[in-house]
């Protein structure tokens, strides 16, 4: 029983975001296909994004989009087409035994008891982030406004750190898809160049 | 009133669970590392909601950089599986136990 | 007197250092010498203090040397006990091995391990006066284990000869079993009596309940006959024959064998307390004098006979002791080691001129060519067999008289013992002596020659010893002779006085009548002829089947049990448990290793069966 106190837009708009959620959730694991499977997530990415909305989240609602439905999605595509893996996987078969029923238990057994464990504490942790006043979400200003000022005073130092980290992670990225050239290759681009 | 933050915990666990039994169930490297993702999304979600519920910018600016590390995983990560499946025909881990005892 | 006694007991140990640190710069001459000389001033010093003793109204001295074991209650000092019990054993041990170290100078000529056999004597009598001059259990145990010792090397001295290190082994391997009967005699001992001293235990002596003075009188008794070699650890002296001669006639006939007696006579105020344990020690002897008998006059080999004399003739010394005639006991031990001493250097003698054969059936006629050798051996051999007036008839006869007192049964098996001794003797005499040549092949068709005057000197010392020798203890003169010196020690006078003079001269008669019968047996049998299968019955020739005995019932058991040790226990239980756990290790390991497969599914898999216990358990504790 749906307790009715509380507003029905709300109610419709988490059905909405679960609904895009879970569905899109069992389309990654269950297509065959590795191109389904990315485009189900891109519904899965979505309906978070609603989610992230109804929770007075908008600026991680837009970054949602753009960021992993826009940009990681598509380095997905982009690697499923390069290695050409774009048609139809086996997964009928699972060659290791036992690993199905297990992982199964093991799921179930993690999800439920980490619902559990919320329920038995009443669905909030209590746990405020370290730094006190200036931290707290306040209703009347902006989101983007308020998520500035805290990434840029309070948690500046994790926001270069991070900064940081993706200069490395890109620098990463060149020198793993590098292709070894042979030495024929290596000599023909030495002439070119001198 | 909003919908409790209950709901949207429920919800973000059975995509965890989701997205972990597929990591767990799924050969292809692909199809595993969007499950991952999965879980991140499932993480971000809780985050975001206990932002709501306490009142906390933290959980937001959290889930800003949890975003900012995915992307740069993603990257480094599939340039890995590029760099392994480059002459296989397949991506299927199970290949992948040179590395057994 | 400390120090001429201190002397007297390490002079030998002196000698012994002496060869072992300069042997190889010596020559054969000179370690025989040196040798000889520290025993003989070794001797010198017994005399010395004997004299000394004499001159004082107590005799019993304690010279202390210096603190041994001292732990507890248990003060055990490296001492002397200078009584006239073991001036005589010093006495006639110095003085017969002096005799015989001269002997070995000449006999020994040519061994390519002279050196180690005079080191290995002089070792013998160190431990040997180190035995009979202790003044508490325990130095007596380290003498008694060092004679032992020496008497092993000794005997093994030919060691490249199987028989011989055999033969070493089993003296030892005996004489350790009896070891264990001074060892618990000892630790009951000093139990009871809290002190292993012998003033000591002899004053508190009768605190001694009668079963333990029975317990402790067995385990001595065991003792003495591992070492003296009676019934039941006898068998090892007649293959202790493979040593050289001189080491048969000083260890096995004087001096070692006379340690086990020497023992049970120093303990005699122990023995007094349980006259079961007397009994038990007098039936013994009795027995074993009688059996070692019989097996006698059936041998073939010179050494083999004396060998069996000898273990017969301590059994007489044993059946003293059994029946309390301690000073009787000695005075046959010493008169024993005189005349059989001279047996067997004499033995040594002729199987010295006949190229080392020691058959019996080889010998024969070798009076005109051995004049010394056969003079003094005739005499050896009327003392034996109890002929008057040389020193075995009164020693025999002072013990038998003492048995006839105490024991009738056991007499009559004395007296037929004696029969069996007047008879195998002579045997020997006639076979070796008298009858037709028979040593012509042996002897390469050349003559037997006499020996050094190295070896017939000590013959002839040993010979006038043995014609005198009865004058140690006539029985008329009880109080002033052996038995009156000894009397201090033992508090004992010999019953002899409380005998009327018509019963001891009729003892004596018979003691003359048995020994006349075997004689006169030996002579005709054996005169004519040098081998009768009839009269040397395998059962005899074969020591009853002693031997045989033992090793089926102890030898054989023991084998197999030794085999299935290194078989069944050794490869199976041991192995298979060490092996067993090494394998059990590897195997679980190989199972183990399994969980390492390489795939990464199977990792994440655990990864999240690991995570689901974590909050499994979290909801089991909050809830």
């Amino acid at each position: 029983m749906i307790a009715v106190s509380y507003a029905w837009p709300s109610i419709l708009v988490f059905a909405a975001a679960a609904l895009l959620v879970v569905v899109g959730a069992l389309g990654v694991i269950g297509y065959k296909n590795p191109v389904h499977s990315a485009l189900s997530l891109i519904m899965t990415l979505f309906g978070v994004a609603v989610a992230f909305v109804a929770q007075q989240a908008d600026f991680l609602a837009a970054v949602q989009i753009i960021v992993y439905a826009g940009a990681i999605v598509v380095l997905f595509l982009f690697v499923i087409m390069f290695l050409g893996v774009d048609h139809k996987q086996h997964v009928d078969v699972e060659p290791l035994i036992g690993q199905r029923p297990l992982a199964a238990i093991g799921v179930v057994l993690t999800v439920g008891g980490l619902i559990a464990l919320m329920a038995e504490s009443h669905w909030v942790t209590g746990v405020k982030s370290v730094v006190t006043s200036g931290t707290s979400l306040q209703s009347g200003t902006a989101n983007v406004h308020q998520l500035g000022t805290a990434v840029f005073t309070t948690y500046l130092f994790a926001f270069e750190a991070t900064a940081a980290l993706l200069v490395i992670a890109v620098v990463g990225a060149v020198l793993l898809a590098r292709r070894e050239r042979s030495p024929h290759e290596a000599a023909a681009s030495d002439e070119v160049d001198a | 009133m909003n919908v409790p933050a209950a709901w949207y915990l429920v919800l973000a666990a059975i995509l965890f669970g989701i997205g972990g039994f597929g990591f767990l169930t799924r050969r292809s490297a692909l199809i595993m590392f969007m499950c991952v993702e999965l879980m991140l999304n499932a993480v971000n979600l809780t985050f975001v909601t206990f932002a709501r519920t306490l009142g906390d910018i933290g959980g937001q600016a959290t889930v800003f950089f949890v975003m900012v590390v995915a992307a740069a995983e993603v990257t480094v990560g599939l340039g890995i599986v590029v760099a392994v499946f480059r002459r296989r025909t397949s991506t299927s881990v199970d290949e992948l136990s040179e590395l057994k005892g | 007197m400390a120090h001429v006694t201190t002397l007297l007991l390490l002079l030998p140990l002196l000698g012994f250092a002496f060869v072992l640190l300069n042997g190889k710069n010596m020559n054969e001459s000179q370690i025989g010498y040196v040798a000889t000389g520290v025993v003989g001033l070794s001797f010198v010093a017994s005399v010395v203090t004997f004299v000394l003793l004499l001159h004082r109204s107590d005799r019993q001295v304690t010279v202390h040397l210096f603190n041994w074991i001292d732990v507890g209650t248990l003060h055990v000092p490296a001492a002397m006990l200078v009584d006239p019990l073991s001036i005589t054993m010093c006495l006639f041990v110095t003085g017969i091995s002096t005799l015989i170290h001269l002997y070995s100078i000449s006999y020994m000529h040519g061994e390519k391990d002279y050196k180690k056999f005079f080191l290995y004597l002089n070792l013998f009598v160190f431990s040997m006066l180190t035995l009979v001059l202790a003044n508490n259990l325990v130095f007596t145990f380290v003498g008694w284990e060092g004679v032992g010792v020496c008497s092993y090397w000794l005997v093994s001295y030919y060691f490249d000869r199987d028989s011989a290190s055999s033969a070493g082994k089993k003296a030892f391997i005996y004489n350790r079993v009896g070891d264990v009967g001074l060892l618990l005699a000892m630790f009951l001992l000093f139990s009871r009596t809290g002190t292993l001293n012998y003033l000591g235990v002899f004053q508190k002596a009768g605190s001694l309940s009668p079963t333990v003075a029975t317990l402790v009188v067995l385990a001595l008794l065991l003792a003495a006959t591992g070492k003296s070699a009676q019934i039941p650890l006898f068998n090892w002296l007649p293959d202790a024959m493979e040593g050289p001669t001189p080491v048969s006639a000083l260890i096995h006939a004087a001096t070692m064998v006379t340690a086990g007696v020497y023992l049970l006579v120093r303990m005699s105020p122990v023995l007094a307390l349980s006259s079961s344990g007397r009994l038990t020690i007098a039936i013994i002897g009795g027995v074993t004098a009688f059996v070692a008998a019989t097996i006698a006059t059936s041998q073939k080999d010179i050494k083999k006979v004396l060998a069996f004399s000898t273990v017969s003739q301590i059994g007489y010394m044993v059946l003293a002791v059994g029946v309390g005639a301690y000073a009787a006991a000695i005075f046959l031990m010493v008169s024993h080691a005189f005349f059989k001493a001279l047996l067997f250097l004499g033995s040594g003698s002729v199987i010295h001129s006949l190229n080392g054969e020691q058959d019996l059936r080889k010998m024969g006629a070798l009076q005109r060519f051995l004049p010394l050798t056969f003079p003094t051996f005739l005499i050896g051999w009327l003392t034996i067999s109890g002929i008057p007036p040389f020193a075995g008839f009164w020693s025999k006869g002072d013990v038998l008289t003492n048995v006839f007192a105490h024991d009738k049964p056991l007499w009559v098996l004395g007296v037929v013992t004696a029969i069996l001794t007047a008879y195998y003797m002579s045997r020997l005499f006639v076979l070796t002596f008298r009858g037709t040549e028979r040593f012509r092949e042996v002897t390469h068709g050349h003559d037997p020659h006499e020996s050094a005057w190295l070896m017939t000197l000590p013959l002839v010392v040993l010979a006038v010893l043995s014609v005198l020798g009865g004058v140690l203890d006539l029985p008329w003169i009880h109080h002033n002779s052996l038995a009156g010196f000894l009397s201090s020690t033992f508090g004992y006078v010999a019953p002899i006085g409380a005998q009327s003079t018509l019963s001891q001269w009729g003892l004596a008669i018979v003691d003359v009548a048995a020994a006349l019968v075997g004689l006169a047996a030996a002579f005709s049998i054996w005169r004519s002829r040098s081998e009768d299968e009839r009269l040397t019955p395998p059962f005899l020739e074969h020591v009853w089947y002693w031997d045989d005995f033992y090793d089926a019932t102890i030898g054989r058991p023991l084998e197999r049990v030794a085999h299935f040790s290194d078989t069944v226990v050794e490869e199976e239980v041991i192995d298979g448990a060490v092996m067993g756990i090494a394998g059990g290790i590897h195997r679980s390991a190989e199972g183990v290793r399994k969980i390492q497969s390489g795939f990464v599914r199977h990792y994440a898999l655990a990864m999240a069966l690991g995570i689901a216990v974590i909050v499994v358990y979290l909801v089991a504790r909050a809830g």
